[in-house]
């Protein structure tokens, strides 16, 4: 399966299909190497579930769309902590790193448990299958490098669930088997949260800012770009940072403003930086 | 200034002791706000000193409805949380340790845009509907303190910061749903992933690797949601005016 080709047979009956799926040209010029190309390939049932999150982004409220994608992230990030657990160089980290790292997987195979049960009940179709490609985790040769990506795949985490709660709004309470009544936004959110958490503690790990101000070693990565890049300093058409904009008599930092305000990733864009790591 | 942070993996954590209490699924989505760092909260309003409002601070505040009253609540919260910063990072001498000091003014700072802004887009898109300025009421903080004794009545500097991070993760989670725009929905999930990444931090500061623990009937791996309600009735106690917002959301 050709991903590209996809998108050639899906603009030929919907000339918007590229607008909509590419928010950001860089994301398809990424996507021309070699690598990642085959990489996007390997993993056809993702992108085809993908392709429908795009569309549904253009209209509200696909619950099932949104949570298949929440749960596809959540496997990929359990899954990766199965591995760091697993791996040699676990046992030689500091305990209470070795804590920190056992409690966080515990909470994304929390997240995976709901998730599947939300899906479940609102008859969603549950993402299977989905690992961290063991070639790529192998290539991670030491602790730090591990955590390197685990900052990574939480901050990416934080943009990809923020980036889809505007279709959960206005969505009615569902009642989950064995869970309750949920509030499909509000449990989304209450997720949203906790890996935001995850990405602090993680980064303070790393040795980083708890909060994402353009310092940090990794804010040059993709991760931290998109459409809406997390050096954003504009909110809402509301400058932060010119002189007198929000504040008399007191100019912000950029720095500062970027750091106040996380930013959303698309699916897409989501995609992009996913797919690669997904595979056996 | 960098924001340059101590290590925390040299820092021990309890083995043995239970990380995360193991509470029925069911009970979480029934959660309406009885938390730890609420109940430190109201625990440390109840033992200020009762005091009458000046007639300059008193005064009863209405939050409005739709949208502009969701996005008051939140200037609210933001209000209370940038002058208790503010407050901190004022201190001649401080109780904090030297290197919590400059993450401490990085988070004002931090406080005090999300407070700007709000007041900016309230009165921007809803002219004339903002809260006024609340009048924070701090007496049940002691500032010469890091982390309060067990003896304490007051909240240290640390106690406080994280019940006002951890309230106001709850309070955005618990009233997104009340949007009706996604605009705005968009703007409160920008501003709660901040408000938990300061919330982390500061947890980890009172006890290492805390920064998501679960507690009392909270489920593993999920943050907490509160009403706006539950969340007035805690930030209530820290300040003067009024707060009413029966009417938020509606």
């Amino acid at each position: 399966m050709n991903f590209l080709h996809i998108i050639d047979q899906l603009s030929a009956v919907d000339s918007d299909a590229l607008d909509r799926l590419d928010t950001r040209r860089s994301v398809f010029s990424s996507l021309t190497t070699v690598a990642k190309r085959t990489a996007l390939a390997s993993a056809p049932a993702l992108i085809a579930s993908y392709f429908s999150k795009a569309y549904a982004g253009t209209s509200a409220g696909d619950a099932k769309d949104v949570f298949a994608y929440a749960l596809t992230l959540e496997l990929l990030e359990e899954d990766f902590y199965k591995k760091m657990i697993a791996s040699p160089y676990f046992s030689g980290a500091p305990t209470a790193a070795q804590g920190a790292i056992n409690q966080i997987k515990k909470h994304e195979t929390s997240h995976v448990a709901l998730l599947q049960k939300v899906l479940d009940a609102i008859g969603g179709t549950k993402p299977t299958n989905i690992t961290f490609k063991s070639a790529t985790f192998a290539t991670l040769t030491s602790f730090s490098a591990q955590l390197t990506i685990a900052q990574l795949l939480e901050d990416t985490g934080v943009r990809a669930y923020k980036g889809r709660a505007g279709d959960l709004l206005g969505l009615a309470d569902v009642t989950v088997p064995n869970v309750g009544t949920i509030n499909p936004l509000q449990s989304a959110l209450q997720i949203h949260s906790v890996e935001a958490r995850h990405a602090a503690h993680i980064r303070t790990m790393r040795m980083q800012s708890s909060w994402i101000n353009g310092n940090g070693d990794l804010d040059g990565m993709d991760h931290y770009k998109g459409a809406i890049p997390e050096s954003t300093t504009t909110q809402s058409g509301v400058n932060l940072i010119a002189a007198n904009s929000i504040t008399p008599n007191t100019t912000y930092t950029a720095k500062d403003a970027q750091a106040s305000f996380d930013e959303i990733l698309t699916a897409t864009e989501v995609l992009a930086l996913a797919t690669p790591l997904i595979g056996a | 200034m960098s924001d340059t942070l101590r290590p925390t993996d040299s820092q021990s954590l309890q083995q043995g002791q239970p990380l995360l209490a193991r509470i029925k699924r069911r009970s979480f989505f029934m959660y309406a706000g009885a938390t730890a760092g609420a109940t430190a909260l109201a625990l440390a309003g109840c033992s200020k000193d009762e005091t009458t409002p000046s007639s300059s601070t008193s005064g009863n505040v209405s939050f409005g409805t739709g949208d502009a009253s969701v996005l008051n609540y939140a200037y609210a919260l933001e209000q209370l949380e940038a002058a208790f910063y503010a407050k901190v990072a004022a201190l001649t001498t401080s109780p904090l340790q030297p290197a919590e000091v400059p993450y401490f003014a990085k988070m004002a700072l931090h406080e005090a845009i999300h407070r700007d802004f709000l007041r900016t887009a309230i009165n921007r898109d809803f002219s004339g509907n903002i809260i006024p300025d609340l009048t924070p009421k701090f007496d049940s903080i002691d500032f010469t303190k890091r982390v309060k004794a067990a003896t304490d009545t007051k909240l240290g500097i640390l106690d406080a910061a994280k019940a006002f991070e951890d309230l106001g993760v709850a309070a955005y989670n618990g009233a997104a749903k009340l949007f009706k725009s996604a605009v705005y929905l968009g703007i409160a999930g920008q501003i709660v992933s901040v408000e938990a990444r300061h919330a982390a931090y500061v947890r980890d500061l009172i006890t290492p690797g805390s920064f998501a623990t679960n507690e009392g009937t909270d489920v593993l791996g999920f943050d907490r949601q509160m009403t706006p309600a539950a969340v007035l009735t805690v930030a209530q106690a820290f300040v003067e005016q009024t707060l009413n917002g029966s009417t938020i959301g509606q």
